[in-house]
């Protein structure tokens, strides 16, 4: 075993953060170009410098629908890890605490009864997946046993049963020839709605919340100890905890209300970025981030690319991440060997 | 150097919510700079008295007071500073290096949104230097054993550079060779003006170390002052219920179970 010292740990870290933004420039910029106009795979520099239609599509639909999964990655992945240290359990997802089953529940009843106008939509999803969090917050404080943790687990829980029993009220309601099939492909995810509007709606909502994440990462350390423990370095433990969930669910919610349910990435790119940068948050959260940022936008452009008609994210997104669980579960003392 | 402040309780009473009081008026003054063994039977109350010191729990009457200001009026920032923690078997679930876990008692020292600087890092090389624990710092702590776990602990804890510092049952699970690591760290600590109470359930572990002895029972201080006048066949015997014979061997006490 070689001898590391802390500073030199601390660089090795920076120094893969770094390099993980410009992986994630290249990774944007290469995906600008690919996609199936004029033909599929790739569109050649001389087209988009010269062609009207090109650039249109380029800046009108690629671009957007680009940053709509850049930000869906890093929501998603900072929720994520988020949840899974204050819960103080990796295998917790965002969708946790009724969001994900709150924002279905609430593109379904606009699909049924607004007539499915994407505006709609995305506005109600993002009203149910709040609706969702108020709930289990709610709900967490008539449970009179047990920690905050446990209360909160146990009524996230029952939230999400009660809208999805909801969801499942609507899609027999619904019709099976147009509204049911709306309803599943925006419950298996997709950006292919993503517009402009969307972007500039979402960005500061989503830039405020992360940034607040962003900045109580050590914080987020300290979190994840026990009640006294935290309290004893200082830390308003309770209300600091509500204080990172709710930041981390907001975005979710936002992000969710145009993209559907995209499963998996909450869960897999926190686990993934540990494995790089270990548990302290101060790098695995900034890891997390980008590293679900990248896998989104991987995932998207073969959602969109890999056959004429668009495939839906969350299938892309369960499958791979799914893979990648079994590889890592697998690789057991991956992190150990690349001490050694 | 700041002295340790005094700590006194002063008819302190606490219940959990629709239950029994824990902590039954309970009154006690700690010597600074000293070290205070709290001894009882199992749901004495001793966690809950070492959580009120704390301030994570309130008393429904009652102070805990530090040079006679009480703890309420501190806010969490300068009682964090002034209190540290070493909690009973904390359970982590997160992979933390050694150092990683260490840093995170600089947290007092730190504002919200801040990281860790170098001087931080440079308070919690000492602390793996004072415990000899230096050549672990980059491990993971959930691959320790339980004596280096519980030294990773303590110097978390003495990262924050406490002038009181709780312990609960910090040897329960150790050895005898980790347990007199872990009691000298404390009698160092105490010659270096910290004020240290641990709770026990072998009054061997008090005799070693303790200068005074608090003994607990249901909530309530049943007799506390120095070791050699508390730690008596008779209270003892009271205390946990059963004959206790204490003698003295090579000028200490000896504690001997009933035959």
């Amino acid at each position: 075993m070689i001898f590391i010292f802390p500073g030199e740990v601390r660089l090795k870290n920076n120094r893969l953060l770094v390099l993980l933004v410009f992986v994630l420039l290249a990774v944007f910029c290469a995906a600008i170009f690919i996609g199936r106009y004029p033909k599929p795979y790739w569109m050649p520099l001389n087209l988009l410098l010269h062609e009207s239609l090109a650039q249109k599509l380029v800046f009108s639909l690629r671009i957007p629908r680009l940053l709509m999964a850049m930000l869906l990655g890093m929501s998603l992945a900072a929720c994520g890890q988020v949840l899974q240290m204050l819960f103080r359990n990796p295998i917790v997802e965002p969708g946790f605490l009724g969001v994900s089953q709150g924002a279905a529940f609430g593109a379904s009843f606009a699909i049924l009864f607004l007539g499915a106008s994407l505006l709609h939509v995305e506005i109600f999803a993002a009203l149910f997946a709040l609706l969702g969090l108020a709930l289990s917050f709610a709900i967490a404080r008539l449970v009179k046993f047990g920690g905050w943790i446990l209360r909160l687990v146990l009524s996230g829980i029952v939230v999400s049963a009660i809208m999805s029993s909801g969801l499942g009220i609507l899609k027999y309601l619904a019709d099976p020839l147009t509204q049911l099939q709306e309803i599943t492909f925006w419950l298996l995810g997709g950006l292919w709605s993503a517009t402009w509007t969307d972007v500039l709606f979402i960005l500061p909502v989503v830039a405020l919340c992360l940034t607040a994440v962003f900045l109580m990462r050590w914080r987020l350390n300290v979190l994840s100890l026990s009640d006294a423990t935290a309290f004893s370095l200082g830390t308003a433990a309770n209300r600091e905890r509500v204080f990172l969930l709710v930041c981390a669910v907001i975005a979710v919610a936002a992000v969710t209300s145009v993209s559907g349910i995209v499963n998996w990435v909450g869960l897999i790119v926190p686990h993934v970025s540990r494995r790089i940068f270990g548990s302290n948050a101060q790098f695995s959260l900034p890891g997390a981030m980008l590293i679900g940022a990248i896998f989104s936008i991987l995932c998207d452009v073969i959602a969109r690319t890999l056959l004429a008609g668009e495939i839906p994210l969350g299938i892309i997104t369960s499958f791979l991440g799914a893979l990648i669980f079994i590889i890592l579960m697998s690789r057991q003392n991956l992190k150990a060997a690349s001490h050694d | 150097m700041i002295d340790a402040p005094k700590l006194t309780l002063s008819n302190v009473e606490f219940c959990y919510a629709q239950g029994a009081a824990v902590l039954n008026s309970l009154s006690l003054d700690i010597v600074p700079a000293s070290i205070t063994a709290v001894l009882g039977p199992n749901g004495a109350g001793k966690t809950t008295l070492l959580n009120t010191v704390l301030g994570f729990l309130k008393p429904q009457s009652g102070a805990v007071l530090l040079d006679g200001v009480n703890i309420s009026q501190y806010s969490r920032s300068q009682l964090s500073r002034l209190i540290g923690l070493v909690p009973q078997a904390e359970h982590i679930p997160f992979n933390f290096t050694v150092l990683e876990y260490i840093l995170l008692g600089r947290t007092p020292y730190m504002g919200i949104f801040s990281m860790p600087q170098e001087k931080d890092h440079q308070a919690a090389e000492s602390m793996l230097d004072l415990l000899h624990i230096a050549h672990i710092k980059q491990r993971p702590i959930t691959e320790l054993s339980g004596g280096e776990q519980q030294l990773v602990l303590l110097a978390r804890a003495l990262a924050q550079q406490p002038k009181i510092l709780l312990l609960d049952e910090p040897t329960t699970h150790l050895d005898l060779g980790n347990t007199v690591v872990i009691l000298n760290a404390l009698k160092d600590l105490a010659r270096r003006n910290v004020t240290v109470i641990f709770t026990t359930h072998d009054p061997q572990v008090a005799i070693y170390c303790a200068d005074q002895v608090v003994l607990m029972k249901q909530g309530h201080v049943l007799s506390a002052g120095r070791l050699q006048e508390i730690l008596t066949s008779a209270q003892l015997s009271r205390l946990y219920g059963v004959q206790i014979s204490v003698q003295q061997v090579a000028g200490r006490p000896v504690v001997l179970l009933p035959r």
